[in-house]
């Protein structure tokens, strides 16, 4: 967090420390866990990031963040309908996980409260560097989700779904996973809810050797909701993780994506769509360190931008000086469809190494009018062309994903935004 | 079915003039030909027939079926029975080409007051109109023209001719890019859809699409004028002789 003495602490700061003063008693955790939660808290204290931290200069985390809701023990939230039928479904509600976790063959699947009440989790507790802002508040918090572990060689054939489902409030989960050498897996991660909450939720995948993992990231919180998640992977030797993120939603939305390539030939895919809309703030930031030598990656976000919505992505690649031989591509294109939205893009490439294939780029654009009078000129009426050219836009990325079941459940979620916002 | 009367045209960016008075009366059931050395008008032309925004209309009208059609948008110009096959069709990524025929065909079909297809029988007729244009079913599963060749742009292009059944047809070039094969199964194609109730603006640049596209009348465009109109013999005059003779004797 940031060194530097705030003159005096914002009232979503206060909110923090005094809520922490008063659920200190409630939250689970053996000691180790609970010095986490202290280091935590103490980083809190220090301030809220601001945009004078360089990874906070689009998102002023301290300015924007201004409401910090009351945890609300009592509310209830109805787990969802996963997007893909048939999915195993693992339901946080309201902070809480379910008692009774379903019995999947060759997972293991454990309740994070226990795994805080035993200590076994602690180790995984530590921040990442000096401005984790969302991995201090969500370690100093943090009071249910699941532990899930896919042993080694199996092939789940249904997807599994992990539901955070917020009811207002203030909820904070952990969502650790862990895929064994040679298994094969698609993981939802479904963050939704109804009210005007703040959430933290934090992700962490271990790919075994040979590993391979489809994440899905659907956000879809309400206009009222602040969303603050991390997803920290690492890759190990020869295995495949493709992450895809779908943001829509949320009033002050940031998603943190920490990736590390740990064994060789280990390949990461980042697909996003951010769909923003309304008088929000939205921010995908990704780290992605190329550490070992001979491993590959390829970001594509794809952006649209209406109303008064704001929306950043960072995207910084680290290649380390011993891992020759990475070869790494991002691009971001952002649909500009209002004059009052704004979009900021920030890719970075650190190369260390001097054998290596790196190279990013940015697109701001806006409809294109040859394209529109195409589809108008077949009868298409000016509005339902406009749609279809801005689905396009996005459904590229999907359609990428190459899996037909997944492709159209995420173009499911596509049309109820559209539904929505178009 | 379209007379155009006395029209000025100029592209909108720089004010450039690109019609300057242009007369022309096409009937229904006429297939009539527009020809012209390169820069003479055409493409733009057509342009405008289908309402492009990149031109203005500065003088005159355009008429169809006794309506100005001015004032009308791309989309309601195309609903009211006007088609352009464009020279260069766009390639639109991430829009699939079935997806975008069945909302063309729907779309219309609403503005008719028409019930939307139900899918079997747009089916059908996708099927039969691709067979008869001797295209594969599967390249009508990519993103909507993209990957086509050339000559298969150009058969999509008279395959959403065929499935729209539009009343006016400007085909603006529809032979440049196509082998003698393509140019014999596109002309088929037009003259499958030849009907006494439905006209035709064949653009061409050369007399050998009118060879399969036998036109009743034949237009010479030229600095945004039509200079002459003739009989399917001006075309075979043009070819043998080059505009050099007609642009001479306008002048």
């Amino acid at each position: 967090m940031n060194m530097h003495t705030q003159p005096q602490r914002t009232p979503a700061e206060t909110a923090l420390i005094d809520a922490f003063g008063d659920r200190l008693s409630l939250l689970p955790g053996d000691g180790a866990v609970m010095l986490k939660r202290d280091d935590a808290i103490e980083a809190i204290k220090h301030g809220l990031p601001t945009r004078r931290i360089e990874s906070w200069h689009y998102t002023d985390l301290r300015r924007l963040l201004n409401v910090v809701p009351d945890f609300d023990a009592a509310a209830m939230a109805k787990a969802l309908a996963p997007i893909v039928e048939g999915s195993a479904v693992l339901p946080v509600l309201n902070g809480k996980s379910d008692a009774k976790v379903p019995t999947i063959e060759g997972v293991t699947v454990q309740r994070l409260l226990e795994k805080l009440t035993d200590g076994s989790i602690a180790p995984g507790l530590d921040s990442y560097g000096s401005d984790d802002a969302i991995g201090a508040l969500n370690t100093a918090f943090v009071a249910d989700g699941y532990f899930v572990d896919i042993a080694d060689g199996v092939e789940l054939e249904k997807p599994i779904e992990l539901q955070n489902v917020q009811a207002g409030g203030q909820t904070h989960v952990r969502l650790p996973v862990r895929v064994g050498a040679g298994a094969k897996a698609v993981i939802v991660e479904r963050q939704a809810g109804e009210g005007a909450a703040l959430v933290s939720s934090v992700s962490q995948l271990v790919l075994g050797e040979g590993a391979e993992v489809t994440w899905l990231i659907v956000q879809e919180q309400p206009e009222t909701a602040t969303h603050l998640a991390q997803f920290k992977a690492h890759i190990g030797k020869n295995a495949k993780l493709t992450l895809f993120v779908m943001n829509a939603g949320g009033k002050l939305v940031r998603q943190e994506i920490m990736v590390r390539t740990t064994g060789e030939g280990a390949d990461f895919k980042l697909r996003g769509i951010n769909l923003l809309a309304g008088d929000t703030h939205s921010d995908v930031t990704m780290v992605l360190d190329h550490a070992v030598p001979h491993t590959t990656s390829t970001e594509v976000v794809r952006n649209v931008v209406t109303g008064k919505a704001r929306g950043v992505f960072q995207g910084r690649i680290n290649v380390h000086q011993y891992a020759q031989k990475t070869n790494a591509k991002m691009a971001c294109n952002t649909l500009l469809l209002s004059d009052d939205g704004e979009f900021s893009t920030k890719p970075e490439l650190e190369i260390f190494a001097d054998d290596v294939v790196c190279g990013h780029g940015a697109t701001v654009t806006e409809i294109d009018h040859d394209h529109l009078f195409y589809l108008m000129a077949r009868g298409v009426d000016e509005k339902t062309a406009r749609g279809l050219l801005v689905k396009a836009f996005v459904a590229e990325v999907i359609e990428e994903l190459d899996d037909e079941t997944i492709v159209e459940a995420l173009e499911a979620r596509l049309d109820d935004w559209f539904v929505t916002h178009g | 079915m379209l007379e155009i009367r006395n029209l000025h045209a100029r592209i909108v960016d720089d004010g450039t003039e690109i019609i300057r008075g242009l007369n022309l009366t096409v009937k229904a059931g006429e297939v009539a030909a527009i020809m012209g050395p390169n820069g003479s008008g055409k493409s733009t032309l057509s342009y405008i027939l289908a309402g492009r925004e990149d031109y203005e209309v500065t003088e005159g009208d355009i008429l169809y079926n006794g309506q100005s059609i001015l004032e009308m948008d791309p989309a309601e110009r195309a609903t009211s029975g006007i088609f352009l096959a464009f020279q260069y069709p766009m390639e639109i990524p991430g829009v699939a080409t079935m997806e975008f025929l069945k909302v063309a065909m729907n779309e219309q079909r609403k503005a008719r007051g028409e019930e939307p297809l139900k899918i079997p029988e747009f089916l059908k007729r996708v099927k039969e109109a691709a067979a008869s244009l001797s295209m594969d079913m599967a390249m009508l599963k990519r993103p909507l023209n993209v990957g086509f060749s050339g000559g298969e742009k150009k058969r999509a292009e008279i395959l959403q001719m065929k499935l729209l059944e539009p009343k006016l047809c400007v085909l603006d070039e529809t032979d440049s890019g196509l082998d003698i094969d393509a140019l014999k199964i596109v002309s088929d194609g037009v003259n499958a859809l030849r009907a006494p109730d439905r006209a035709f603006l064949v653009i061409t640049h050369y007399q050998r699409l009118l060879e399969h596209i036998v036109p009743d009348s034949v237009h010479v465009l030229y600095k945004g004028q039509v200079i002459k109109s003739g009989d399917k013999s001006l075309a075979l005059d043009l070819e043998a002789n080059g505009y050099a003779g007609v642009i001479g004797e306008a002048a």
